[in-house]
């Protein structure tokens, strides 16, 4: 490590958990007063239960899921739990704000629109229950759901997390590198899955994209506004542009790369940062 | 005192991010491909009559444990001018030294402090990137165990 990185709080020392929620890898990193206390461990835990308690309600892989009755009309949204339309509205003004481009609605498959607000709820149940973590005290947290980042320093001048950005085109290795204190990291593309990415106004994939990393406060947004603006293909940077994100990071699909605010040191930029 | 200590340890990291645009270029290495066609020259500050100098110990032995120093160009940051002098071996940073820093006033080192810039640092190479967590394209449980999160995780560093 370089004799730049501010010092950390305690003994600086991590200390990681991994559980398998929703069908992927929840990872933390914890350090400072509570990183192997017992209310650390407490507070993963409770972590954990509350993200099974939301695939219960919100897993589209689960026939018997609240949102799976609710899209087959079998349940009423008046019957449903606060967090299934406290998902829907967010869904909602995702559509709004990205003019379409992300919607909780995918394209028909079988000739009928399906609900799949899965899109959203990633990046909501990771910020929400992390929640948990922030309570602790004098403890430094990093939550990532399955490549999607919560930090937090309980200081503000703590040691800064190092997010590593994965290179879409090869995986194994990585591509960037961002410092964050307290904000979030989502990275959206389709380097894991395939094309599991469609304009839900078109039902095509994005093209000229490989990935998209947004850097925002919240998770709830930054997965959204990284899902939105991926889908969006050439049109990405220039969109995300207009969101308030502290950042964002952009390969194309040719191996080039975007960063947004273009540079800290260019006189343009400085005054589009808003940080 | 303490907040100024952190806060230059701050500046310290933004101009050794903004540094490793120099260093990268003077690399053959994946590194540079991986970066962005206006990164280099845009981090270059405004002054480019200084352009970074480097002084080595031996000649461009890469990968070797030369010990090399670079000086950087003055860079021209919101803070002020900054300038700074690292020290590598075998490719790593052991050492920076600020040699010019700017006297900013107590609420831009509080802003400072505060968030970090977004600053993007498109050096990084895997093997020696000292990263705490990754941020991919959804990782899925299956693929978890051959991928760079699962490889942190189970070093547990």
């Amino acid at each position: 490590m370089s004799t730049a990185t501010v010092q950390g709080s305690a003994d600086g020392r991590i200390h990681r958990h991994v559980e398998h929620v929703m069908g992927m890898p929840i990872s933390l990193a914890l350090r400072g007063r509570h990183a192997s206390s017992l209310a650390g461990r407490e507070a993963w835990q409770t972590v954990i239960n509350q993200l099974r308690e939301v695939d219960l309600i919100f897993s589209t892989y689960r026939e018997d899921s609240i949102i799976n009755r609710l899209d087959r009309g079998e349940l009423m949204i008046e019957e449903c739990p606060p967090e299934v339309v406290e998902v829907l509205e967010l869904g909602r003004q995702a559509e709004q704000v990205s003019d379409g481009a992300f919607s909780i609605n995918l394209p028909p498959a079988d000739g009928r629109h399906r609900l799949d607000p899965s899109g959203v709820v990633k990046g909501w149940a990771a910020q929400r229950a992390s929640q948990f973590l922030a309570a602790l005290d004098e403890t430094d947290f990093c939550l990532s759901a399955g490549g999607d980042i919560v930090c937090h320093t309980a200081l503000p001048d703590g040691a800064a997390w190092r997010i590593g950005i994965e290179d879409p085109h090869d995986p194994t290795s990585l591509i960037a590198m961002v410092p964050v204190r307290s904000g979030a990291v989502a990275t959206s593309g389709t380097a894991h899955r395939g094309d599991h990415l469609l304009d839900p106004r078109t039902g095509q994939p994005p093209s000229g994209v490989a990935s998209v990393s947004v850097i925002a406060e919240s998770l709830t947004w930054a997965d959204i506004d990284a899902t939105a603006a991926y889908v969006q293909g050439r049109d990405a940077a220039r969109w995300l542009q207009t969101r308030p994100i502290y950042g964002a990071f952009i390969v194309w699909a040719d191996g080039t790369t975007t960063r947004l605010p273009t540079d800290l040191t260019s006189d343009h930029s400085t005054s589009e940062y808003t940080n | 005192m303490r907040r100024i200590v952190i806060w230059l340890a701050s500046t310290v990291t933004i101009v050794v991010l903004l540094f490793g645009y120099h260093t990268s270029t003077d690399k053959t290495s994946s590194a540079a491909t991986a970066s962005s066609t206006s990164g280099p020259t845009a981090s270059a500050g405004s002054q480019p009559s200084s352009p970074p100098s480097s002084s080595s110990s031996g000649s461009s032995g890469e990968g070797s444990s030369k010990i090399t120093t670079y000086t950087g160009s003055v860079a021209q940051t919101r803070w002020g001018p900054v300038q700074v002098k690292i020290t590598v071996r075998s490719g790593k940073i052991i050492k920076v030294t600020v040699l010019q820093q700017p006297n900013g006033n107590q609420k831009d080192a509080e802003i400072n402090s505060y968030a970090l810039p977004i600053l993007i640092d498109e050096t990084v190479q895997t093997q020696s990137a000292n990263i705490d967590m990754v941020s991919g394209a959804t990782v899925t449980s299956e693929g978890y165990a051959q991928s760079l999160q699962g490889a942190l995780d189970e070093a547990g560093i």
